[in-house]
């Protein structure tokens, strides 16, 4: 659908992987196989459990965690998406971010334990509005958060419960994943900023 | 008092200097000034009759907000005319002779321009009963023309008495053309433009049927009618084919209907709100035509200043009119190819020697010749101008120029060998 | 995108994101424990209506209020049309409030876009005499959209009173511009004099007009047109240009009939009709507040209008 203000949510834009690369491929494979036993391992078998990815690349990201889960204990762990648009706190000054599809597995939030999922935590203020948006739907037993990269520069008193990769950067500098099912090849590079 | 005119272009007679002195043009040639005579170089500049305007609101008495006699005229000397005749739709009405004096007593206190009032048709302008049209010819104010403006006289047998009425005095009907019932509630052209717009349509017919019956009328009772601020292709073809037939009649068009289109309305804005409305690019095109041609005697301008909160408003909501004074001469040249390419005679024909000639005025629209009374307009056609609303002698600021250039500036106005302007400047002190 | 004033002035696929976020808004708040969405909380919407609509009016707060936005309902019985304080005045009134959005229904033509030159926020025409209802016009197409799973190539009758609807003016551009094909029907005197450049084909003749339709829209028919020759009688109206069973039979099956209401019933449409499930009324009104929270969010969480 045309969309004229469309753009990737991350920080970078379409284009090849440029700058320092942090994390290849098979890492980002290892750190989420780490991060799925963590998930089977603090939630004792991930029971009322589910994975909402937050638009976009949280999205692919459960899903990948719920692939994963499957292979390695034979459970089945739905996995959503929660669009976070519409309670977005930047709305007045950024140009018009169009929709996402927030798509909840049949068993709604209620009672369940939901497991945000994120590519990078940065000053919070995506989790927040996930949080809001999430109440707004129904009253989750209990809510956490799984990231891929954490860079630090909190801005709110939010942890992620499990983090792929801690990665220590300056504000100038930003941080871009790339993920196979939208930019061709997994990998998570870093620009811009003072040489480090 | 004397004033000599340096090297001014004479409209096909050359070069040549020519002296004023008390009011009337003294002699033309070679020329040095005599003894006290202010000398106004005129070099690369066209001497013109003075500009007579067939068609002026000046708002006084009753709208002295919008614009003043003294305003108004002031506005009439910057365009370069000598001469206006006020439309009689003040308030009170000029429908009795005791009017038609004030407003002619304030044009001469003015001093700007001389004023001609022209005197209602109708009592009021309600178009049921004849205003006392015999008085006001016999008033000081020697009231010649007559009309409603603003309103049609479309009782055809009130149109028919009054076309009848006025030859006891040579005097003349100037009609509104504009059938009432085809126009209830009309905000703009009926076209293209009004179906996109959602704003009613005046359809070019109803104008066009009022000047095809009046033509009819004045043949049949053998009197002459004169048609205001025609707007239409098909309206310029009825006055040709009248005039072919020998029918005396006559026809001004205003300066916004020979460059603007109802495509402006676009804007909503109501500085382009007008009646008649502004039409469509044929309609300019054959108004231009019947211009060049004499088709179309005169331009006149309907200049209609307005008070800010009459146009600043929805459109609906707007009164009609807008500026024309001070962008006539301007247009008219525009419109007749430009300062290069016109013919520069049929400008002073249309402009000056023709409404002069319509509204009875002997003074004016005179070419400078020895023993005539010195009415003269000096035109700068190299220099072109930018219209700034806030700059126009006009007491509003209702111009849909603003921002435009414009071809040609007048550089001097002489009112009885009296400058009114001098570069391009109000002179300031009167009498 | 500043204002939205007219669906001429939109691009193809501005309306086109506009039909999307429509659904989206549908999707984000239907059927959900808390209908409401923090979006434009701290913003101002002001509805200022000259002119009684309970309907759009209602729908308009509605919309605003499950995005969170304040709304201030201003109605001004008088408009500088008929002598009240002028339109210019209430709107540096409005701007001085801190109006973040003003939806505007007006008599006048080209309010609205007047109303642009005299605030900073966004202005969303609700209705403006004879010209445009751009927010009407995007519901009918997403109600559209959604019984006929789409708008390219499909056939729309637009029935009656032309020369005087804003509804059809906006559905005309609009639907032309989704790629339906539009037909104008009705009688002559209620057909503006030049549409030439109109995207629309005419028809006096309705039944035949109907045979290969997918939409039917009724205009709704004002009774004082009936007073000034626009048409001998109300009957002879119905019986030319009214939906009635026989006339909803010569259309396809799949076809629904829509009314922007309030209806005449007996006129321009049968009480059976209106009633029928092929008739989208009431869909049409739920939808407008949909549509009027798309708007609302594409207009207000514009970085150039903050």
């Amino acid at each position: 659908m045309a969309s004229p203000a469309r753009r990737a949510p991350s920080d970078s834009p379409d284009r090849p992987p440029e700058g320092k690369q942090i994390l290849s491929a098979d890492d980002i494979g290892r750190v989420l196989d780490r991060i799925a036993h963590q998930i089977l391992e603090k939630t004792k078998g991930a029971p009322d459990t589910m994975l909402l990815g937050i638009p976009t690349r949280g999205v692919a990201l459960a899903g990948r965690l719920a692939d994963r889960i499957r292979r390695f204990a034979d459970i089945e762990v739905p996995a959503g998406a929660l669009d976070i648009t519409l309670y977005r706190d930047d709305l007045r000054r950024n140009a018009l971010r169009p929709l996402e599809p927030t798509d909840l597995p049949p068993s709604g939030v209620d009672d369940q334990r939901v497991i945000l999922v994120d590519d990078v935590l940065y000053s919070g203020r995506t989790v927040r509005a996930a949080l809001n948006a999430l109440y707004d739907l129904g009253r989750p037993a209990q809510v956490q958060l799984a990231i891929l990269v954490d860079r630090g520069h909190r801005e709110l008193p939010i942890r992620a419960d499990y983090v792929g990769k801690n990665i220590p950067t300056s504000r100038a500098e930003s941080v871009a994943v790339h993920l196979t099912e939208y930019d061709g090849a997994d990998a998570v590079t870093i620009t811009g900023g003072a040489e480090r | 008092m004397s004033t000599l005119i340096k090297g001014a272009d004479l409209l096909g007679r050359g070069r040549a200097d020519v002296l004023v002195r008390d009011g009337r043009v003294a002699e033309i040639g070679t020329l040095t000034a005599p003894a006290g005579a202010e000398t106004v170089d005129a070099d690369g500049l066209i001497l013109l009759p003075g500009l007579v305007d067939l068609h002026t609101h000046l708002r006084e008495p009753g709208r002295e907000d919008a614009e003043t006699v003294l305003t108004g005229t002031q506005a009439a000397a910057k365009g370069g005319y000598t001469a206006v005749c006020a439309m009689a739709n003040s308030y009170p009405v000029a429908d009795t002779a005791g009017v038609v004096e004030q407003v002619a007593a304030l044009g001469r206190a003015a001093g700007y321009a001389d004023v001609q009032p022209i005197g209602a048709v109708s009592i009021g302008l309600a178009g049921e009963r004849l205003a006392e049209l015999g008085a006001m010819a016999d008033s000081a104010a020697r009231v010649r023309i007559f009309s409603d403006d603003g309103h049609c006289v479309h009782d055809p047998r009130l149109m028919r008495r009054a076309l009848e009425y006025v030859k006891t005095f040579g005097g003349l009907i100037a009609q509104h053309a504009e059938e009432p019932r085809l126009t209830e509630g009309a905000e703009m052209n009926e076209g293209a433009v009004s179906a996109e717009l959602g704003l009613p349509g005046w359809p070019s017919v109803a104008e066009e049927a009022i000047v095809a019956r009046d033509v009819l009328l004045a043949e049949y009772v053998g009197s002459r009618v004169h048609f205001c601020h025609i707007s239409t292709a098909r309206t310029v073809e009825i006055i040709r084919e009248a005039k072919a037939r020998g029918v005396d009649v006559t026809a001004e068009v205003c300066p916004h209907h020979l460059l603007l289109t109802d495509e402006a309305a676009h804007s909503y804005d109501p500085v382009f709100k007008v009646n008649p409305p502004l039409r469509t690019d044929r309609d300019v095109a054959a108004l231009r035509a019947a211009l060049a041609e004499g088709v179309v005697d005169a331009v006149a301008t309907d200049h209609a200043p307005h008070a800010p909160q009459d146009k600043d408003c929805e459109w609906a909501a707007a009164r009609p009119g807008m500026l024309g004074l001070e962008t006539a001469l301007s247009i008219t040249v525009a419109a007749l190819g430009g300062p290069e390419d016109c013919d520069w005679d049929t400008v002073a024909e249309r402009t000056s020697r023709a409404p002069a000639r319509i509204a009875s005025l002997p003074g004016h629209g005179r070419d400078p010749e020895p023993g005539a009374e010195a009415n003269l307009t000096l035109v700068d056609p190299s220099e072109s101008w930018t219209v700034v609303p806030s700059e126009l002698a006009s007491l509003s600021q209702n111009t849909p120029y603003a921002g435009m250039e414009l071809p040609v500036t007048v550089q001097a106005t002489f009112l009885r060998g009296r400058a009114t302007v001098l570069d391009g400047k109000l002179v300031e002190e009167t009498e | 995108m500043k204002h939205l004033l007219t669906t001429k002035q939109l691009e193809r696929d501005e309306a086109e994101l506009i039909l999307d976020l429509t659904g989206q808004m549908a999707e984000a708040v239907s059927g959900r424990e808390v209908p409401k969405l923090p979006t434009l909380r701290g913003r101002t919407v002001v509805n200022l209506f000259y002119e009684d609509s309970t309907r759009t009016r209602t729908s308009f707060e509605t919309a605003a209020k499950r995005l969170s936005a304040d709304v201030v309902n201003f109605s001004a019985k008088t408009s500088s049309v008929n002598k009240g304080e002028s339109l210019r005045d209430t709107a540096l009134t409005l701007q001085a409030m801190g109006a973040d959005a003003v939806v505007i229904r007006h008599p006048a033509a080209g309010a609205p876009q007047r109303l642009t030159e005299w605030v900073d926020g966004a202005v969303l025409n609700a209705g403006d005499g004879t010209h445009a209802h751009p927010t009407q016009a995007l519901l009918d197409a997403y109600t559209m959209q959604r019984r006929l799973g789409g708008i390219e190539g499909r056939t729309v009758a637009i029935v009656g009173d032309i020369l005087h609807s804003r509804v059809a003016r906006s559905n005309i551009w609009l639907l032309a511009k989704l790629g339906a094909n539009v037909r104008l029907v009705g009688p002559p005197t209620l057909l503006p004099n030049d549409i030439d450049a109109w995207p629309a084909e005419v028809s006096y003749d309705l039944d035949a007009a109907l045979t290969d339709a997918d939409a039917v829209m009724m205009l709704r028919v004002q009774r004082e047109r009936m007073n000034d020759a626009f048409f001998p009688t109300t009957n002879e109206y119905a019986r030319l240009f009214g939906l009635d069973e026989r006339r909803l039979a010569l259309m396809p099956d799949h076809a629904i009939v829509m009314h922007p209401g309030p209806m005449n019933r007996g006129m321009e449409i049968a009480a059976r009709v209106a009633d029928s499930p092929r008739a989208t009324i009431t869909e049409q009104v739920a939808n407008g507040v949909w549509v009027r929270m798309a708007v609302l969010y594409l207009l207000l969480t514009n970085g150039a209008s903050a």
